[in-house]
């Protein structure tokens, strides 16, 4: 597994907090995109390849997407 | 016949003067190589240099290299034209798949910016086939995502593929832990394309021009490229 600086120091944090409980702690990012696609099928398609054409690097990244339908404005 | 060296430029490169000044002082010729071109100017040498391409957003290296310029750097490395990444510019060559593994944040989670001692692990690339194996140079680092990594696999092939170009040591040529500066692994500091014609390396040759400055081994480099490109024939 990819070696992460970042999680090993908030759970050393959590672990000075009084969380002894943390087993581990990796951080990651969060992208939150917006698609004028009414398809859900079409819209989880193209969300997959922008993953892996740009949004994750497969080399040292992981990801995973839930699509939710936004009211219309 | 002077050699031509192209230097690309993102939005947000900064090392593209030093790396110019560098090749002016080995007497060769460079051009500047804008990133919305595709145009590599009749360049034989193209150079990426560091710095923070459209601001290093996403991952470093993650939105360059879908430049336009990128397409012309590529074609050149496939027909077997040399191809230098310095630090921002081996992030970029990593995330266009042109070198293996990926640049993580340093071990330190600090930015690095210090002298190190290198080793020359392998001369079957232009850029260092004026070295010796084995022979040690002093170049800094300057960055805070430089720590290479890539699965066993790939690791395993780079070595003994004879890939691994440089490596950091301490003065005595030791790959020793407390002389590698981001937590690369194997100390790995710089690698090869299969064909040796692609290096990346995140340390600054370019800065290690002057011994005024502290050491003139990056000059070396350049040179060698030079070197090797007035021998070809024709």
């Amino acid at each position: 597994m990819v070696n992460d600086p970042q999680g090993l120091v908030v759970e050393d944090a959590l672990h000075s907090l009084g969380y002894p409980e943390v087993e581990e702690a990796r951080v990651g990012k969060f992208i939150r995109l917006e698609l004028a696609e009414a398809d859900m099928e079409s819209a989880r398609g193209r969300v997959d390849e922008m993953c892996r054409r740009l949004l994750c690097n497969g080399v040292i990244e992981d990801y995973r997407f839930e699509l939710r339908p936004v009211p219309a404005a | 016949m002077s050699v031509r060296f192209g230097i690309a430029v993102f939005p947000g490169t900064w090392s593209d003067r030093d790396c110019a000044h560098a090749v002016a002082l080995t007497g060769a010729e460079s051009v500047p190589l804008w990133h919305a071109d595709r145009d590599l100017k009749g360049c034989e040498v193209v150079i990426l240099p560091g710095g923070f391409a459209y601001g290093d957003y996403l991952r470093a290296g993650a939105i360059a290299r879908f430049a336009p310029l990128m397409e012309a750097v590529r074609e050149h490395a496939l027909q077997g034209g040399l191809v230098l990444g310095i630090c921002n510019g081996f992030q970029i060559l990593c995330e266009a798949g042109m070198l293996p593994g990926a640049l993580l944040r340093n071990s330190s989670l600090q930015f690095r910016c210090q002298p190190t001692w290198l080793r020359v692990e392998s001369t079957s690339t232009p850029f260092l086939a004026d070295c010796q194996r084995g022979q040690l140079l002093r170049v800094p680092v300057s960055h805070g995502e430089g720590r290479f990594f890539a699965d066993p696999e790939t690791v395993g092939r780079l070595n003994s593929e004879g890939r691994v170009a440089l490596r950091y040591c301490d003065q005595a040529g030791e790959p020793s832990h407390l002389a590698n500066p981001n937590g690369s692994l194997q100390n790995i500091a710089g690698i090869l394309n299969q064909q040796g014609n692609v290096l990346g390396m995140m340390p600054h040759p370019e800065r290690a021009c002057e011994e005024l400055l502290g050491s003139d081994d990056g000059l070396r480099l350049f040179n060698s490229a030079i070197q090797h490109l007035a021998a070809l024939p024709g």
